[in-house]
């Protein structure tokens, strides 16, 4: 864990609901499936968000603005500077990859894919993703994954765009060595069910500090119990009780 | 040159500061962000005779000026603490550290602090009575003096180390409370524990706690314990160690101003990892601000 103040250098919207921070300032250390947890004014918990992007002194998160954390955050101008707590949780194991890994985001379950696909296509594997939304309006960085060099396969609840279904109606026909995921839990415990190979997927869970004093996180798995902030977000296939 | 030494219970500490149990694990976590030899001591996770895993999540939940938290007390239990725990805490702190027991019956209590009293590290045992007494109809130990009485009385017969008694302010008369521990030959009196509280969330519209209810703690209840402390201080002759709410070293002051000896902060660790460091660092400053040379001196100053 590290203290960092960040500068905002830039803070849009890619859709009504979702929005792209760029935060500039001490990135050292910070891995592909980690979060940061930054504190807002007026706030008394920091919000956890997951790291989307790291280029440099640059951080990139997306989030959705869903309560009076995101809402704030929303609203802050460019050159803001924030007290954010970096290099939180374990992080993806890219070392079991294999050679043709596939990532599967669910809505704010997408960001975190990004880095993982960009450094796993930096290191010569076959990257094939799939991102699923619910309709057309919510779909963002179907592009940005594709200039990665990605194979990218989105999907829609509606049928509005792309593969009509969930994730898992996308997965059926593929081959893969290995799979990461993010997104809300019912996804994941329906990508667990689906896939034909070994992976690893990030939770969510209400947080206190992130950083493992309060046990507000803790699960249980087959191997012990633990804090989702601490030997999570991201825990392995194997060690799931489900 | 200011003297923040205070002494607790004939152990003197370098400064009043103490993380609150619950907010600073074993210590040892904390020792990667910083020297916790800075601390004055702190109090460790609340422990019980078995492990456990505690309440199902969500056991968080934001407030205005704080936060409810229902973690249930969540420990790899007395055994493993001493094995395990302790022995990666002595590799970075050189100090006695004040062990937090909780239990469900009078006989856990008193099986965890006769264990924990054998090791040489723990200079103090700090007994939570704000659980439920699952003998008693679950009502907790700390909500009648009869009850924490006898919880006094069973943990001073199987320890030689000084014992405080942690109060919950979930009561009518904290003050009859701390008098019948005092009575039951209690050395010290802590308080207070967290409120109990809940949230909703709006959008599924049920509790945002699986528990429905937690304990309500940060800098909003800082008033509640400060009038809790200087009710109980003014009432018992043993020390009294504040806390609820603590954020700065202007709050460590006047919780000494309201009577305590010494000073837990709680929740302000989880959103500043730092911030025991960092009210200890500020302290000689705001003492000279408030033209302090003793904080010995303060205790109790405030009374009227």
């Amino acid at each position: 864990m590290k203290q960092v103040y960040f500068k905002i250098i830039e803070n849009t919207h890619l859709n009504p609901l979702i929005m792209k921070m760029v935060l500039n300032g001490d990135t050292s250390g910070v891995k592909a499936g980690q979060f940061i947890n930054i504190k807002i004014d007026g706030l008394f918990l920091r919000r956890p968000i997951s790291v989307c992007e790291l280029s440099g002194d640059n951080l990139t998160i997306i989030y959705k603005i869903v309560g009076k954390g995101t809402e704030a955050m929303s609203e802050m101008k460019e050159g803001t500077v924030l007290d954010v707590l970096t290099c939180l949780g374990n992080g993806y194991d890219l070392s079991l990859s294999g050679e043709t890994p596939l990532l599967i985001g669910g809505g704010v379950g997408v960001p975190p894919m990004y880095e993982l696909a960009k450094e796993l296509i930096a290191s010569g594997k076959k990257v094939t993703v799939i991102l699923g939304f619910n309709t057309a309006s919510e779909i963002f960085y179907e592009k940005e994954f594709e200039a990665l060099g990605a194979k990218v396969i989105v999907t829609t609840v509606d049928g509005s765009y792309g593969v009509k279904g969930f994730v898992t109606d996308a997965m059926k026909d593929l081959d893969y060595s290995y799979f990461y995921t993010c997104g809300p839990e019912p996804m994941l415990k329906a990508v667990y069910g689906a896939s034909k190979a070994d992976g690893e997927m990030s939770f969510e869970e209400r947080m206190g500090c992130g950083f493992g004093a309060c046990m507000g996180c803790s699960c249980k798995t087959l191997t012990g119990n633990k804090r989702i902030c601490k030997e999570g977000p991201v825990l392995k296939k194997g060690e799931l009780l489900w | 040159m200011v003297d923040t030494k205070v002494n607790l219970l004939g152990i003197e500490l370098d400064n009043p500061v103490i993380p609150a149990s619950g907010t600073f694990g074993y210590g040892y976590e904390f020792s990667e962000f910083y020297d916790i030899n800075v601390l004055g001591t702190f109090s460790f996770k609340g422990t019980t005779k078995d492990a456990r895993f505690g309440n199902p999540t969500p056991r968080i939940a934001e407030c205005t000026a704080g936060m409810i938290n229902a973690v249930g007390l969540q420990n790899p239990g007395v055994h493993k603490v001493i094995s395990e725990e302790l022995p990666k805490l002595k590799k970075c702190f050189n100090k006695k550290v004040m062990a937090n027991v909780s239990g469900f019956s009078v006989e856990d209590y008193a099986y965890t602090c006769e264990l924990l009293d054998k090791e040489e590290q723990v200079g103090w045992l700090e007994v939570n009575v704000s659980c439920p007494n699952v003998h008693g109809g679950g009502m907790s130990f700390g909500t009648q003096p009869s009850a924490a009485a006898e919880v006094t009385k069973a943990v001073k017969k199987v320890t030689n180390k000084p014992i405080i008694i942690k109060l919950s302010p979930n009561v009518t008369d904290i003050v009859s409370i701390a008098k019948a521990c005092e009575d039951a030959g209690a050395d010290g009196i802590s308080l207070i524990n967290t409120m109990l509280g809940m949230r909703i969330d709006l959008n599924r519209k049920k509790p945002i706690i699986k528990n429905v209810m937690g304990g309500f703690s940060g800098s909003a209840i800082f008033p509640v314990a400060l009038r809790m402390v200087y009710q109980v201080a003014g009432a018992v002759k043993i020390p009294v160690v504040g806390m609820g709410g603590v954020a700065s070293a202007e709050d460590v002051i006047e919780m000494m101003l309201a009577g305590a000896t010494a000073v837990e902060v709680g929740a302000q660790n989880l959103i500043n990892p730092y911030a025991c460091r960092d009210i200890i660092n500020d302290l000689p400053r705001v003492m000279e601000k408030y033209k302090i040379k003793s904080l010995k001196e303060i205790i109790g100053g405030a009374r009227v």
